[in-house]
């Protein structure tokens, strides 16, 4: 072990001494107990994770019309527990894993609070096992959103807000380690980039988190009976919450591209002014972008919902579009300075395809951009919203940015979190080679084939679409159950993929080989780690900013981004010529 | 040039690579582009939802459906009232667990102001097939200008989770080609038997909804 934990000799002048090893990879001193708090955390997430997924496969097989497995009462409860746990445990478990990394890790400093970070740990597991136990117990058939008037029983709201308070905590201890940090004078200049985008998110999970106590304090006092609550000001509070924790979400996984793409392949940032100045863009104006749920609500005049939904979100998608050109440019550009420099793609197709953390980054990229924004911008608009609202045409386009987006890039992460923090080699490691192209590629297939289903009307959140008990009959066209086999087979390779990276990580982090003090790629271990990416000596950083004159250092990303923009004005005026088809309404 | 995991020396406030000019020069005018479709297509285009809102208490708006139909009611449809209002009049329908009441009679090409609100928690209206989607709050009544501009059986869904029997929660909106006149009579197109609802809850029997009053 070429690790070795060790008591510095003596106290540096500028910090009190603190437990720790030296990184062999990355030269980092790794504080013990930013390491141990990561761990909890991530386990925490695995195990939320599955029951999401188990939950996720009971949802998928009742909405494919042909199986139709459970009955009502359970397909309404499981759908309650997807949501919640995917959408908030699991996926907020693991940016408090990212925190705890971005922080200390990173910044080379101590926790500065381990006792405080285990309070939150705590109240975060004791909050969200609390939830869990009264959805399973069928007490909060609810859904995700808990419209009220629907009621749940007062300890559904509470366990929320439990995990919230420890969230917040864990995102205070972040906080805390930048000051300490700076301090301390563990690092030099500014932070690195991966950590300002985690700070982002930081700020983003501050703002939304106060939103959740915004709107879950008075819900939990109103399922006691003590206050009324009117339901249109609850829905605009809860996705105040509901959205901006999608940006949590977002901040978190670009923050994560660029931490893979230095990981995996050396890749660079072009430049910090305009990477960091986009993520400014997400903490200024995604609160507003609630309003892209109202759209077609009666509370709110049009000018609320235009200037809300349009102005101040589209700054914040302009933040996403200059991400999706910078963090590609900087793969290319790092991959050129490999001397992979032939013709417009060679850094692509000489790419480190076997690393699923590489794999993973730009699935994530690729299904986020092109899938999950392009249909989140189109159908967040005021008018274009009446024909997506509450359609599969929703959840097929989260699917695509949550999940083929956000969580595979923190599966990605974590075949490096393997063994850089957990010090293990990755169990299976054909096994997680394969892992992202089954979960993106099913989840495309997924995510894309719900979203065409959604077009024709087909409603999302709803038991059976075949409407057996209805006073009515109501007939889909036979595309219809195209989609939903083409979906059901999507979400089933998906699954298997869900269910290969939780083989993986739990065979790894608790029965796994210890790293090996020289790893070979036959070990399981990242190549990125393996043979970490160095520079070509054959070319020069000059050479490759000059070699493709007015194109730039990156020509194939403009090609791809050049692709990118004509999908997306296809694509968005496509609907508004659909929308013009229907009756005259306003 | 350094990775984002490092922290950049100095002062990094520096003038980008032209073609990264450029592309957020794009996007930026995209996404203004993107803003300026909304209030543009407000003046000119068909389909907007501002519409003539308003709070209203669940009674009062039931109580008003109720005279509603009383005034306008042609036949019974599956124990549903059908209402033919005539064009250009004030139309209503309520969405209550679970059940989207009246069904309405509407002449193509005429204009009607419908006013949807719900009596006990949300709705998600959807007129099925055409994929028209409104949601529909307790406690607000959302007035809307409709021209139907197609002919045809038209259904109602429940896109909105409203409890047990949500899936149950179908409604109907016939428009005819020609002015409505004379009793309806019960179309072909309706299937539901009299069996008993499903045991998680069928529909709600139309009536009581109409007569029991105040939310659930």
């Amino acid at each position: 072990m070429s690790t070795v934990l060790t008591q510095p000799p003596a106290p540096t002048p500028s910090g009190p001494s603190w437990l720790h090893r030296v990184c062999p990879t990355t030269g980092l001193k790794v504080s013990a107990d930013a390491e141990k708090l990561i761990k909890a955390h991530a386990v925490m997430a695995t195990v939320m994770l599955l029951i999401g997924g188990i939950a996720a496969i009971g949802v998928l097989l009742t909405r494919w019309q042909a199986v139709h497995l459970l009955p009502a009462e359970w397909f309404y409860r499981i759908l309650t527990v997807h949501g919640l746990t995917m959408l908030v445990f699991f996926i907020i478990f693991f940016e408090m894993a990212v925190l705890h990394f971005a922080g200390p890790v990173l910044l080379n400093c101590r926790q500065p609070a381990p006792k405080l970070g285990w309070l939150a740990f705590g109240l975060m597991t004791v909050g969200s096992l609390l939830t869990e136990v009264i959805m399973w117990m069928g007490k909060a058939d609810v859904l995700l959103s808990s419209y009220v008037p629907l009621r749940a029983h007062p300890l559904y709201y509470l366990g929320i807000i439990l995990f919230a308070v420890g969230a917040l905590l864990a995102t205070g201890l972040f906080f805390a380690a930048l000051v300490v940090a700076k301090r301390e004078q563990t690092y030099r200049g500014s932070v690195p980039l991966v950590t300002y985008g985690a700070l982002t998110a930081a700020i983003i999970a501050v703002i939304t988190l106060l939103h959740g106590a915004a709107v879950y304090v008075p819900t939990f006092l109103w399922s006691l009976g003590l206050m009324p609550i009117d339901p249109q000001i609850y829905r605009m509070v809860w996705w105040a919450l509901g959205h901006s924790s999608q940006q949590i979400n977002v901040s978190a996984m670009v923050s994560i591209w660029y931490l893979l793409a230095a990981l995996t392949v050396g890749g660079v940032v072009l430049n910090e002014k305009i990477s960091r100045t986009a993520f400014v863009l997400y903490v200024l104006f995604i609160s507003m972008a609630s309003a892209h749920h109202l759209l077609v609500d009666p509370g709110f005049s049009s000018a609320w919902k235009v200037v809300n939904t349009s102005y101040f979100m589209y700054m914040a998608v302009l933040a996403s579009m200059i991400h999706g050109f910078t963090v590609p440019a900087g793969i290319e550009l790092g991959q050129r300075l490999r001397g992979y420099t032939k013709g417009m793609f060679e850094w692509l197709t000489k790419a480190p395809w076997g690393d699923p953390g590489f794999s993973s980054m730009i699935f994530s990229i690729v299904v986020f951009g092109f899938v999950g924004g392009i249909t989140g911008v189109t159908f967040g608009t005021e008018q274009i919203n009446i024909i997506a609202h509450n359609t599969f045409r929703i959840p097929g386009h989260f699917h695509s940015t949550v999940v083929s987006g956000t969580a595979m890039a923190f599966m990605g992460a974590t075949y490096y979190l393997i063994p850089l923090i957990f010090r293990k080699q990755v169990s299976f490691w054909k096994l997680a080679q394969i892992q992202p192209y089954l979960f993106a590629g099913g989840m495309l297939v997924f995510s894309m084939s719900m979203t065409f289903a959604g077009s024709f009307g087909v409603p999302r959140r709803h038991w059976d679409i075949s409407f057996t008990n209805a006073p009515f009959d109501v007939q889909f066209s036979p595309t219809v159950d195209l989609m939903l086999g083409i979906m059901a087979l999507g979400g089933l390779v998906a699954a298997l993929g869900g269910g290969l990276y939780i083989l993986v990580t739990v065979a790894s982090v608790f029965f796994g080989k210890p790293m090996p003090e020289r790893p070979t790629a036959a070990d399981g271990v990242p190549q990125g780690i393996v043979s970490p990416p160095v520079r070509s000596t054959r070319v020069s950083e000059a050479d490759v900013m000059e070699r493709h004159g007015k194109l730039g250092p990156a020509p194939g990303t403009i090609v791809l981004v050049g692709v990118f923009f004509v999908a997306f004005v296809t694509y968005y005026f496509l609907n508004w010529k659909i929308l013009a088809a229907l009756w005259k309404m306003g | 040039m350094h990775s984002g995991l490092e922290s950049p020396k100095g002062v990094w406030w520096k003038p980008a690579h032209r073609t990264e000019k450029i592309w957020v020069a794009i996007a930026f005018v995209w996404c203004l582009i993107l803003f300026a479709m909304m209030p543009i297509m407000h003046a000119r285009g068909g389909q907007n939802v501002s519409g003539i809102r308003h709070k209203v208490a669940p009674v009062a708006f039931q109580q008003r459906l109720g005279e509603f139909i009383a005034d306008y009611k042609v036949g019974e449809e599956q124990g549903y009232p059908v209402v033919a209002p005539p064009p250009g009049s004030d139309v209503y329908l309520l969405g209550t667990m679970w059940a989207w009441l009246p069904v309405l009679k509407l002449e193509k090409g005429k204009e009607y102001t419908l006013h949807i609100s719900a009596l006990d928690v949300n709705h998600g209206f959807s007129l099925l097939p055409l994929n028209v989607n409104l949601q529909i709050v307790p406690g607000y009544d959302y007035g809307l200008r409709v021209t139907p501009t197609q002919a045809g059986d038209f259904r109602v869904v429940c896109n909105e989770f409203c409890g047990i029997g949500h899936h149950n929660m179908v409604g109907r909106i016939i428009v005819t080609d020609g002015p409505n006149t004379g009793p309806h009579t019960p179309g072909v197109a309706a299937t539901a038997s009299a069996a008993p609802a499903h045991d998680h809850g069928g529909p709600a029997a139309p009536q009581t909804a109409l007569h029991a009053g105040g939310a659930r």
